[in-house]
């Protein structure tokens, strides 16, 4: 999401790494580099001024002299700013007891339509019922493209085929929604350029019409410098109460995100990462402020695992982790559930460390070749899912290609695959959290040494080495003992008559 | 209204601030051209979105000409403009047709940058000089997107062609182009999903939309254009790139010219992808397209800059 900012700032913070300590000039030339970074990722001029200006305050004199590492202390006041710039956000979509009224406006192509289905689905995953109001009567087919969305989801939309106000619209929205018995209606707007004085009075009038719990501004992610503009223009006519950033599942380095709460004094309450309609996220400012910093977003990764993994079924595996007892059926179900956090590569590049691997296999279609594997798991029988190794000889891989579609060889590398798998499960299973962390970016440092290689089982050190020294002692220690003995022998000899 | 002044028109808005802008860098009589007006200059290039490195290459020269000295602003405002103008450097690029049977446009682009309301402008001035053009409604993935581009094509009163929800966008594709070539169509527009260009599956699609193309008529699609949106920032840069990758893009649509963005980053892509802009969008009608010319796109950035100055 935010990777190209992450490597603009890795590669500008990397001048600073290596001084000894923090100086006025050198510190000037790195803090260069990341204003170039911050205005590559189209943060809005004004805001980078004031970011850097606040930086370099804190950053030069007294602490900096006092600091032991000049890059973390850099790193600390960057990150801490990143934060300060985006927070504070308040999630809470404040809903009414009775019948709340949710106004979503934009520009055009913003993603309003989209977004106002996805808010739909997570009001509903909330235990409301909401009810969609197809308010663009402007853009073509505009009503039925809610309307599907709507099917989709199973959601009621209100609308008016012939209608030409969308004040009227919404009013009667309002209205209809009381007598179906939604709680939440959400207001479609259309795409208006907030430079256009009637339209924007339109959606004035439609705010005191409904008066709407909250208004929230879509805004496009791949925004440029204009962002700001258009957030404040809203905000001027319509008091905003949140920003919803849309399509940052694309490369976009997002820098808008930086600038409107900033700029408008409105913070971003949700963003949008997928074209599925539950890809809408709550916004951590200081998550994103880490995954810009390169320190991963293993948070975000911690609770979509929690919405998603089934809770028991975790559990179940994990008891038989700790066994070390881990069979194609628990490979398939890892599977499974790692397609459920979504794109592997956007799994992937939440993991400290792992930004990269999901770089490289940017070409290779991971899902693909996992569908293949579930495939052949799904074509063993019980007892060769359990231990493949020992079961699975060739007249069975044969029958078991035949059924998955695939050629024998594929089952080979399956099987050779999980017994890697199994194998790391099992020193994993046995590690504490900081060593299981470590232990995965040791597998992104060897799978990048060896991108198109397969998990393969390791070899396992029977104990510690020891150097010349320790062995020397040993030696020492041991023909002391040995003397000892003969020693004691003697003396017991001479003691016993 | 020609359509200089429609381009004038469309661009007015982005004139008067940057016309502003540029006015409040010289206070009275001369301006001393030192680091702080240079960092000036530098802010009011950056957001026009060109970018930092042609913001840079711009302020840079401005420095070693000007460096210290007390400067007219029509002198320093004449320098910029030759520098846009050279980074910038293309000429005109409208469609261009195929010698013989119907030209293919394949249109393609990021969610939301405008993709359907620019092929019906694009249609529309199609038609207006004689033409006769089918649509391919080949966007089988966004909820109610051949619904959008039919009512434009009953709206122009063109012909279009259409697949069931979720079906194969190739094969819309190229039933559309059998059609243009079964009435003798001179024009084939065909409309693709918004993707996102690191969507790879997406992007892997469109490049079969392209291939199947290229199957029926020998060197189709004629024109591939991104149409991008004004607003985007250094984004624009990666969409140009890996749509161009994907699909060998022959040029740019850059719409929703009608805003307060400024579309300085297709200086940027000039400079580094080397796609030219085709047409630009200043309007949400039909007709408001206009094609694209660098002389005017930058005399229009600075119009009257230089004779404001002059009474003294």
């Amino acid at each position: 999401m935010f990777e190209s900012l992450q490597q603009g700032l890795g590669t500008a913070l990397k001048t600073i790494r290596g001084h000894a300590k923090l100086t006025e000039a050198n510190m000037r030339d790195g803090l260069r580099l990341v204003q170039q970074a911050l205005l590559e990722a189209d943060v809005s001029y004004t805001v980078v001024q004031d970011f850097m200006a606040r930086v370099s305050e804190q950053a030069v004199g007294e602490k900096v002299l006092k600091s032991l590492r000049p890059d973390q202390h850099v790193l600390g006041i960057v990150h801490r700013e990143l934060i300060n710039l985006m927070g504070p956000v308040d999630h809470s979509l404040h809903l009414r007891g009775d019948v709340s009224v949710l106004m979503l406006c934009g520009l055009q192509g913003s993603g309003k339509t989209t977004t106002c289905g996805k808010l739909g689905a997570l009001i509903q995953r909330r235990a409301r019922k909401p009810m969609l109001v197809a308010a663009d009567l402007q853009r073509p087919a505009a009503i039925e493209q809610l309307e599907v969305i709507g099917s989709q989801l199973g959601l009621p939309v209100y609308t008016e085929r012939d209608a030409t106000d969308p004040v009227a619209v919404c009013h009667n929205a309002v209205k209809h929604a009381k007598e179906i018995g939604a709680e939440v209606i959400i207001l479609d707007t259309a795409g208006r350029l907030h430079i256009d004085e009637e339209l924007m009075a339109q959606l004035q009038r439609i705010d005191h019409r409904c008066n709407p719990e909250q208004i929230s501004l879509v805004v496009d992610a791949m925004t440029g410098q204009d962002a700001v503009n258009s957030a404040k223009a809203f905000n001027e006519a319509l008091e905003l109460d949140g920003v919803i950033m849309t399509k940052l599942d694309g490369d976009a380095r997002g820098g808008a995100a930086l600038s409107v709460k900033a700029v408008a004094d409105v913070p971003i309450k949700f963003i949008g990462t997928g074209e599925h309609l539950d890809a809408l996220e709550e916004f951590h400012p200081d998550r994103m402020a880490g995954r810009i910093l390169g320190m991963g977003d293993v948070l975000s990764l911690v609770e979509q695992a929690h919405q998603k993994f089934d809770q028991e079924e975790m559990a179940a595996q994990e008891a038989r982790l700790r066994k070390g007892e881990f069979t194609l059926d628990d490979f398939k179900k890892m599977i499974g559930q790692t397609k459920k956090l979504g794109p592997l590569n956007k799994v992937m590049s939440m993991i400290p460390g792992l930004g990269n691997m999901a770089d490289m296999l940017g070409d290779v279609d991971a899902e693909k070749d996992m569908r293949r594997l579930v495939g052949v798991v799904d074509s063993m029988t019980p007892e060769e899912r359990r231990n493949p190794k020992k079961t699975v000889d060739q007249s069975r891989r044969r029958r078991i290609a035949a059924g998955a579609g695939v050629e024998p060889h594929e089952v080979n590398e399956l099987v050779k695959q999980f017994e890697g798998m199994a194998d790391l499960m099992r020193r994993v299973s046995n590690m504490g959290i900081r060593d299981r962390m470590r232990t995965m970016q040791e597998m992104a440092k060897g799978s990048m040494a060896n991108p198109g290689g397969l998990l393969t089982k390791q070899k396992v050190g029977t104990g510690k080495r020891l150097t010349p020294k320790e062995k020397a002692n040993l030696k020492k220690q041991r023909e002391k003992d040995k003397r000892r003995q003969r020693r004691n022998a003697k003396n017991d000899g001479n003691n016993s008559p | 209204m020609g359509l200089l002044d429609k381009f004038r028109q469309g661009l007015k808005k982005t004139t008067n601030l940057l016309k502003t802008d540029i006015r409040d860098l010289f206070k009275g009589e001369g301006q001393l051209v030192d680091e702080e007006f240079l960092d000036q200059l530098f802010g009011r290039l950056i957001k026009s979105d060109m970018g930092v490195q042609a913001a840079g290459e711009t302020v840079e020269e401005i420095r070693s000409t000007y460096r210290g000295r007390v400067t007219q602003m029509e002198d320093v405002v004449a320098t910029i403009k030759a520098k846009l103008k050279s980074l910038l450097a293309q000429p005109a690029d409208p469609i261009r047709f195929a010698p013989s049977g119907p030209t293919v446009i394949m249109v393609a682009g990021v969610n939301g940058s405008g993709k359907t309301t620019s092929i019906a402008k694009l249609g529309q001035m199609l038609l207006g000089r004689g033409k006769t053009v089918v649509l391919g409604a080949a966007d089988t993935f966004r909820a109610a997107a051949v619904e959008q581009l039919t009512i434009w094509a009953n709206r122009l009163g063109v012909e279009i062609v259409t697949g069931p929800p979720r079906s194969d966008p190739a094969s819309v594709a190229h039933k559309a182009v059998a059609r243009a070539l079964e009435i003798g169509a001179d024009v084939c527009i065909v409309d693709t999903a918004g993707r996102l260009q690191t969507q790879q599956n997406l992007m892997q699609e469109l490049t079969k939309i392209h291939r199947v193309l290229g199957k029926q008529i020998p060197d189709a699609p004629h024109e591939v254009i991104l149409v991008l949106d004004a607003t985007t920032g250094q984004n624009g840069i990666s969409q140009a790139k890996h749509f161009t990758e994907a699909v060998h893009c022959t040029g740019i649509i850059l719409a929703k010219l009608d805003g307060t963005a400024k579309g300085g980053i297709v200086v940027a892509i000039r400079g580094q992808v080397g796609l030219p802009v085709k047409y630009i969008g200043v309007g949400e009608k039909a007709e408001d397209l206009a094609l694209f010319e660098p002389e005017p796109f930058v005399e229009a950035l600075f119009e009257d800059v230089g004779s404001l100055a002059k009474p003294k």
